[in-house]
């Protein structure tokens, strides 16, 4: 004891300590909202970030399209038949029948350049609608039929507010005499909005209105298929010899080292390794999904093989005993026991890391995966793009509608992600055991 | 004979193999009384691997290097034809026979020397799968002939296969190192060849980047250069503020998820933060792109501030979004770790659950948080698609987070997309920044590795 002992009765004393616990208490108070605030943050940028991206993309999933009376003339129609007599193919200038259409619902329009104008209210797509109806009967041919033509992406976004009428003509990408002409089609109810089946039947386009998701999620596809067949086996091989049989010794230890390094190298660093090694020394062919599957695998494996270590370090080494003590080798051990009961973890880290690997960009950025394609892909060496990149080049896109555009698609790639996610978590519930 | 015929015919040739494997054995077991060594399906694959996996071998090895002789012969043709040619000539003559034999040039288009080397070429291919096909087959059909006098019924066969096995097990591993060569390599062998034009103290200490390089010799302004400085400073700049952002709120709320959350709003709050971890970063691009950068620009200009789009301040809020999940989740697991006496025994001296936090969980587990910080720097350093989409391609060296600058990978991606020579100091230049990029990441990784086996206190 000090000269200065406690005194409990002393009321300053206690009145200060009481102040000091209440600003303690505050203190507290502050701190606890401080972490409150930062997990509401942090989900609220999750929340502002999605509703933000479905609400952008709503415009892109429907489609305004002109119920126009095409006449089909039948002596400017060539039919192909074959030995039976069928119609295989039919081909004119359907272009000019939609042309025609069009003149006749205006027959006020006759300067070439009005004439234009007026065309540029239909998609370039239009003519292909009308074509794909007489190909689906062609007992149409030489009668006048009701075919429902996409409009223009400018017109579209007009139908959906999304271009301001009020504006002035100058400040505005339609012009009054466009609204006239849109007005009356309206006011004769021949407009109407349909699903965008385009999204998803089209290959990509440089019209907004056309571009459809169909050949990047067929590349996308060829990609995974070729990282999953590549990676999978070989990050398991991989990571049941490091867990399971690897002497101790400093090969192994090497291994192990590179393996935890590579899985921090930046993606982008594997797409420069594509780019050298599989494309520049051994000339495979550039923007094909074989060697965007190559360079994902190598970045995958990683995540594979560390997965695969913690699931079989999971089951219990009584296993393994028990099947050497009925005389198994170490390979049937593994192969018979350990490997089976591991399968649950090990396929929902591959889903985990095939997941991660399909939303990947960057590294196919370098092996040449965001040319322009229109055409779907259809082995894994022909010219290919995947879903990330397609998201990627729509989004550079300066034309208003495809913002829609690119928010569709990116809906469609989350959406994916979501479903292949769930599937992990659904097989680690299911599958997994607890020991 | 195609590639896809022939890998059909090596997998009808295996699988043949292993069923003749099988039906081997079970009639030699017949025949005498002795006991068999190995259960039928270790003969079995035994034999298919003898028929197989040489042929396997000899296709990988003949199918990726046959490109490269293929094309070294074709420029010995096309240079006995044509006479001398600079290397550009040579490279479009060579693209143009191959163009042309591919169908893809319209012969009208093409001189009759390529044509001629055309069809030499599609002559050295055909000559090249036929041989291929032939070599594959018969190795294969070898192969099978020689193991197929192993099968006894004393023969071992359960330990070759095993053996076999555990080497396929070790070639797999091996591919992780293979793969670190291969990265290192190729950087490497390319950046040197970047440093033949342009020095060494330019690129790292210079001041001004544009590597504008004219197509032509006499087109102006021919000269790039390469100074590497700013794209740091700009990387520099965007990390910060993503750390800014991302530290406080992921230690944040890792600390109030694992100390005060119940396991209810835990259970919920967790996996929803982490969500944030799974979206690819091409969707952040498009958001800190095309939704933030507009509010930042028009906040900006309301208030009177000049906000450029491309402003470093918008790619970096987004990848500090991206990189919460990833702070959090690993500080959470240290604070997790901290035993719960040492909180305890706060919690006895009288101290609050924030002083306990503060001064003593915290000082605990700060060596595993500071390596979370440092693989986080890591990560936002090396993170491509955000900034491509949302920060800006000109070189500026400026501190004002309002402007536009650059970053290493947005110059790596802008210099290699799209059709270039491969040997110009642009494409190269792109190897050497990559291979800073990756000694950078490489050096934070490691020291975050250090940090913590150097400071980590033992528990028990």
């Amino acid at each position: 004891m000090t000269d200065r002992g406690p005194q409990k009765n002393d009321p300053i004393r206690a009145a200060r300590q009481a102040q000091r616990l209440k600003k303690r208490y505050r203190k507290e108070r502050r701190f606890r909202a401080f972490g409150m605030s930062a997990v509401l943050l942090a989900t609220g940028i999750l929340a502002f970030l999605m509703t933000s991206i479905v609400y952008t993309s709503i415009p892109a999933f429907t489609h305004h399209n002109l119920t126009l009376d095409v006449t089909i003339i039948a002596e400017e129609v060539d039919i192909l038949r074959d030995d039976q007599g069928l119609v295989t193919n039919v081909d004119a200038n359907w272009l000019g029948f939609v042309r025609t259409a069009l003149r006749d619902s205006f027959p006020e329009v006759t300067s070439r350049r009005d004439k234009r104008d007026l065309y540029k209210l239909l998609s370039i797509g239009a003519p292909d609608a009308v074509r794909d109806a007489v190909q689906a009967d062609p007992n149409l041919i030489g009668q006048t039929i009701q075919v429902r033509l996409p409009l223009s992406d400018d017109i579209d976004l007009v139908m959906k507010g999304l271009i301001d009428r009020n504006l002035p003509e100058t400040d505005r990408l339609v012009s009054d005499r466009e609204l006239a002409w849109l007005d009356k089609f309206i006011a004769e109810q021949r407009v109407s909005e349909n699903f965008a089946i385009q999204l998803f039947a089209n290959g990509d386009s440089r019209e907004p209105e056309m571009a459809g998701l169909k050949g990047a999620l067929m590349g996308s596809l060829l990609t995974m298929l070729v990282t999953l067949l590549i990676s999978f086996p070989l990050g398991v091989l991989a990571a049941v010899y490091l867990q399971e049989m690897a002497p101790k010794n400093r090969l192994t230890q090497i291994i192990e080292v590179n393996i935890n390094n590579l899985a921090a190298v930046p993606s982008i660093v594997f797409g420069l390794l594509g780019l050298a090694v599989f494309i520049s020394f051994f000339q495979l062919p550039r923007s094909a999904p074989l060697v965007g599957g190559m360079v994902l695998a190598l970045m995958t494996l990683p995540t594979i093989i560390i997965a695969t270590r913690a699931s079989l370090a999971s089951v219990p080494p009584s296993i393994r005993q028990a099947a050497m003590g009925v005389g198994a080798s170490r390979l049937q051990v593994i192969m018979h026991h350990v490997l089976p009961l591991a399968m649950p973890g090990i396929l929902t880290g591959t889903i985990i890391g095939l997941a991660q690997a399909a939303g990947e960009t960057a590294p196919l950025l370098m092996i040449g995966m965001m040319a322009f394609i229109v055409d779907t892909p259809t082995d894994v060496t022909s010219k290919a793009t995947v879903l990330p990149a397609q998201i990627y080049m729509w989004a550079n896109n300066p034309e208003r509608a495809f913002v829609a555009r690119t928010s569709a698609g990116i809906v469609v790639l989350l959406s994916f992600l979501l479903l292949v996610n769930g599937l992990a978590i659904y097989f680690r519930k299911r599958f997994e055991k607890r020991w | 004979m195609t590639l896809n015929f022939l890998v059909i015919c090596l997998i009808s040739l295996g699988v043949y193999s292993f069923l003749f494997g099988r039906y081997r054995i079970r009639k030699v077991t017949q025949q005498v009384s002795v006991k068999q060594h190995s259960r039928d399906v270790y003969h079995a694959t035994f034999l298919a691997a003898c028929a197989t996996i040489v042929p396997l071998i000899v296709l990988i090895v003949w199918s990726s290097l046959s490109p490269l002789v293929l094309n070294g012969l074709l420029e010995v043709q096309l240079q006995n034809m044509v006479g001398a040619a600079t290397v550009g000539e040579m490279g479009v003559l060579i693209a143009q026979t191959k163009a042309f034999s591919a169908g893809l040039l319209n012969p009208a288009f093409v001189s009759d020397d390529v044509k001629q080397a055309a069809s030499y070429y599609e002559s050295l291919q055909a000559a090249s799968d036929t041989g291929r096909a032939l070599l594959v087959l018969a190795i294969g059909l070898v192969g099978l002939a020689f193991g197929s006098r192993f099968l006894t019924v004393r023969f071992t066969a359960r330990h070759w296969v095993e053996r076999l096995a555990t080497w396929l097990m070790i070639g797999a591993s091996v591919i992780a190192i293979l793969t670190t060569i291969g990265i290192v390599l190729s950087l490497v062998f390319e950046t040197i060849r970047f440093f033949d034009s342009v020095s060494v103290t330019e690129f790292l200490f210079g001041l001004h980047w544009s590597p504008q390089i004219a197509i032509r010799a006499d087109q102006a302004g021919s000269s790039g250069s390469f100074g590497a400085i700013p794209l740091f400073a700009g990387t520099l700049m965007i990390t910060l503020i993503a750390m800014v952002v991302a530290v406080p709120v992921g230690l944040m709320s890792a600390i109030y998820l694992s100390e005060y959350a119940t396991p209810r709003l835990r259970n919920i709050a967790k996996p929803t933060i982490e969500v944030l971890a799974g979206i690819p970063t091409v969707v952040y691009g498009f958001f800190a792109a095309l939704v933030l950068a507009p509010l930042l620009r028009d906040g900006g200009s309301d208030i009177g501030l000049t906000v450029s789009s491309e402003s470093a301040l918008a790619a970096g809020l987004v990848m500090g979004t991206m990189i919460i999940p990833f702070i959090s989740s690993l500080s959470d697991d240290v604070i997790n770790a901290v035993p719960q006496n040492l909180r305890d025994g706060a919690a006895a001296l009288g101290a609050t659950r924030s002083e306990t936090i503060i001064q003593v969980v915290l000082p605990a587990a700060l060596p595993g948080i500071v390596s979370a910080v440092l693989l986080a720097i890591s990560r936002a350093i090396g993170e491509t698609m955000i900034v491509v989409m949302a920060a800006g391609v000109a070189a500026n060296l400026t501190a004002n987070p309002f402007e536009s600058v650059t970053t290493v990978t947005v110059q790596i991606v802008m210099l290699l997309v799209g059709d270039q020579e491969f040997d110009s100091a642009k494409t190269l230049a792109a190897f050497a920044l990559g291979l800073l990029l990756f000694i950078i990441t490489l050096g934070l990784n490691i020291l975050a590795l250090y940090v913590v086996n150097k400071y980590r206190e033992q528990y028990d």
